[in-house]
């Protein structure tokens, strides 16, 4: 019996030699050890890899750029933080070394962000992509883009080009920002070709090569000629095109360099501008009541989406950019949006009425696919 | 091409991801050692093979590359439980969290770089045979080492005194020893060899279908892998049906949903697993048990 303990608890020390190893790559970076100055320290929490050329590192080369920019800021990073208690854990241990600015970075460390916010009263906490419905508290903040802005734009250079004028988006679950994106494709593809259709597979996965790869090929021999995306690696789906030798329009990054000629262009996301804003109010002690006490949403109307588009590929003709930066360029008219009637869902009941437009709370709340969209949601 | 071409043709693509861990872990299976680290060699084989092959820019250093990053697990594995007496279980588990680590740590770098996949070859003649050609015999590499590798396999087991032994090491390893055998030694060889094609399935998921990296990219394939030689009854044919039913099931629920069929998602997402395990337990069923013994005492003594 010992012995056979003893045998375990080498296995067990193996593993953790491993853990360990693991885990040295996710505990977090100070950017300068200076504990000595006067310095603010602000803390960045991040779900997963720095360099996911995604969504992560988007917030991590903000980060960085926060602290080259504003040099009375020290950064303090954690990446790999899984969206559970470990969230508080982590922001503790980020105040416990003096931070008083915590940036929450994953959807899902919404609940956890703002009971600590509550609980840390001399700590500013904000949150990236939540949505407070009920009171703020005097130091919590959540912020976010309109992303649907720029994926339409993709969408039109999608619908410029497709020759099929069937267009394919891979997502992952139907929540309502995606839904909204899958809305707004479709709507910028129709507004340059009355014809184009996007079509729909889900992959219940943000990041399932395999799956990716199945839905990709499944899209493609339903004759789509333009793949789009929401999930948080793209790269399977770009490969896929490439190889089929059709067209992608990218979200989170700009992976133009991967297919420079399949690549027509994407949504990709620039926080530098937010966090550096967010931080200068916050270390000027004016938080409280400030815009970003509040539901921040950046857009193309205020030029301050942190949703930007993407540079366009070699194969999108001069005619069609020149409308998609047209088009970008109305929408930055105040009250100008994409929503805008009138506008019907698939049954054909209206989303949108003529004239009307929908708030961002409204879109933020979108359950039905627009006409032109083939498939359904999933129903829970 | 229409829907059902492309789910049989994604099917075997993306069934051999499966199927070559399977047959990895039927040898292992055989020879009284169960590898739930299965995944994890998965894990090692798909970094091995694209990060080798993104270096290197030879394809091929990356199929070798896969296996061996594999056969490191399998080796880890078989150490720990067949020299060290350590639980399988616990062993398997906790190298399949160590893969998943050090591949995280080291596949970092990776992530966001691309290569072309290994391309399909027609094979003259068989491809141009109407409807199976294109699905069977337009394939890359290592889907026809999939084929091949049952084929030898059934062969080994039931034809060959080789085969004789590594049964009989799951079966009896006393009787095997008594007879002047090294019933460790298989043990340790078929389980290194076993989490070799593990390591394959990792390739043949990174360089061979999808050509990039990304992290914990098997996403639990290799448990399915598991599972199916269990459900497969430890049968070599048997377990190309599963992995390849499942890699079915799992196309058809793109190409339903590519084709604007409405089905329930969940339920989609659900059926390859289902549909698997209903088939296989089916079959199961059937014919007398091939469990081998000494997997069965080191089961139990690990409950």
């Amino acid at each position: 019996m010992s012995q056979r303990f003893h045998r375990l608890s080498r296995v067990l020390a193996l593993a953790v030699v491993g853990l360990l190893a693991a885990a040295c790559s996710s505990t977090g970076s100070s950017s300068a050890g200076d504990s000595g100055s006067a310095k603010t320290m602000v803390g960045f929490v991040m779900v997963g890899s720095t360099s996911d050329y995604g969504y992560n590192q988007a917030v991590y080369t903000a980060s960085q750029q926060l602290a080259k920019d504003i040099p009375s800021v020290n950064v303090i990073t954690a990446d790999h933080v899984p969206e559970n208690n470990a969230v508080t854990q982590t922001m503790q241990s980020m105040v416990n070394k003096g931070a008083k600015v915590i940036f929450a970075s994953s959807y899902g460390y919404y609940a956890y962000a703002e009971k600590f916010a509550a609980a840390h009263p001399d700590v500013i906490v904000l949150h990236q992509g939540g949505f407070e419905t009920g009171k703020f508290s005097p130091n919590f903040g959540t912020y976010w883009g309109q992303a649907y802005e720029p994926v339409s734009l993709g969408g039109m250079a999608a619908g410029g080009l497709t020759k099929t004028n069937k267009l394919g988006f891979v997502y992952a679950f139907p929540i309502s920002q995606t839904i909204a994106n899958i809305d707004a494709f479709e709507l910028g593809a129709r507004s340059v070709n009355p014809q184009a259709q996007t079509y729909l597979v889900n992959t219940s996965n943000w990041c399932d090569p395999l799956k990716q790869k199945e839905a990709a090929a499944a899209l493609l021999s339903e004759g789509v000629d333009v793949l789009s995306q929401h999930q948080d690696c793209q790269t399977t789906v770009i490969q896929t095109a490439k190889a089929a030798g059709k067209y992608v329009v990218g979200y989170h990054y700009d992976a133009k360099s991967l297919d420079p000629s399949g690549w027509l262009t994407g949504s990709a996301w620039d926080w530098t501008p937010v966090y550096e804003a967010i931080t200068k109010v916050a270390l000027s002690g004016s938080f409280t009541g400030s815009k970003y006490n509040a539901n921040w949403v950046g857009s193309f109307a205020d030029n301050d989406n942190p949703l930007t588009l993407a540079s366009f590929g070699s194969s999108v003709p001069s005619d069609l950019q020149s409308k998609i930066t047209a088009e970008q360029t109305a929408l930055k008219k105040p009250g100008a949006s994409v929503f805008t009637g009138p506008i019907t869902c698939q049954d054909g009941s209206t989303l949108v009425a003529a004239g009307k437009t929908m708030t961002y709370d409204e879109v933020n709340n979108i359950s039905c696919l627009v006409k032109g969209v083939v498939g359904t949601l999933p129903k829970s | 091409m229409n829907g059902v071409e492309q789910t049989l043709i994604g099917g075997v693509s993306g069934g051999t991801a499966i199927l070559l861990p399977a047959l990895g872990e039927l040898i292992g299976e055989r020879a009284g050692v169960i590898n739930l680290g299965t995944e994890g060699a998965m894990l090692a084989g798909a970094l091995g093979a694209y990060a080798m092959t993104e270096s290197s820019g030879v394809i091929w250093y990356g199929i070798i590359a896969g296996m061996l990053a594999g056969a490191v697990v399998g080796l880890a594995h078989s150490w720990i439980t067949v020299r060290r007496g350590g639980d399988q279980i616990a062993s398997g588990l906790l190298l399949w969290f160590l893969a998943l680590g050090v591949t995280s740590v080291f596949g970092t770098e990776f992530v966001g770089t691309a290569i072309t996949p290994l391309s399909n070859i027609a094979i003259p003649g068989l491809h141009s045979i109407p409807w199976v050609g294109v699905i069977l015999f337009d394939q890359n590499i290592l889907v026809y080492a999939g084929y091949v590798l049952v084929a030898v396999i059934w062969f080994v087991f039931y034809r060959t005194r080789v085969g004789l032994i590594l049964r009989a090491t799951g079966e009896r390893p006393e009787v095997v020893a008594a007879t002047g055998g090294k019933p460790q030694l298989v043990q340790i060889v078929a389980v290194t060899i076993g989490a070799c094609l593990g390591g394959l399935g990792g390739a043949q998921l990174s360089i061979g279908y999808v050509g990039n990296w990304f992290n914990d990219m098997t996403s639990g394939y290799g448990f399915v892998a598991v599972a199916v030689v269990l459900f497969a009854a430890w049968r070599p044919v048997r377990v190309l049906g599963g992995a390849y039913l499942f890699g079915i099931v799992l196309a058809a629920a793109s190409v339903l949903q590519a084709h604007g069929v409405s089905v329930n998602q969940y339920l989609l997402d659900a059926l390859p697993y289902l549909v698997t395990l209903l088939a296989l337990a089916v079959f199961a069923r059937r014919g007398r048990s091939e469990t081998p013994e000494a997997l069965t005492r080191s089961l139990s003594r690990s409950g």
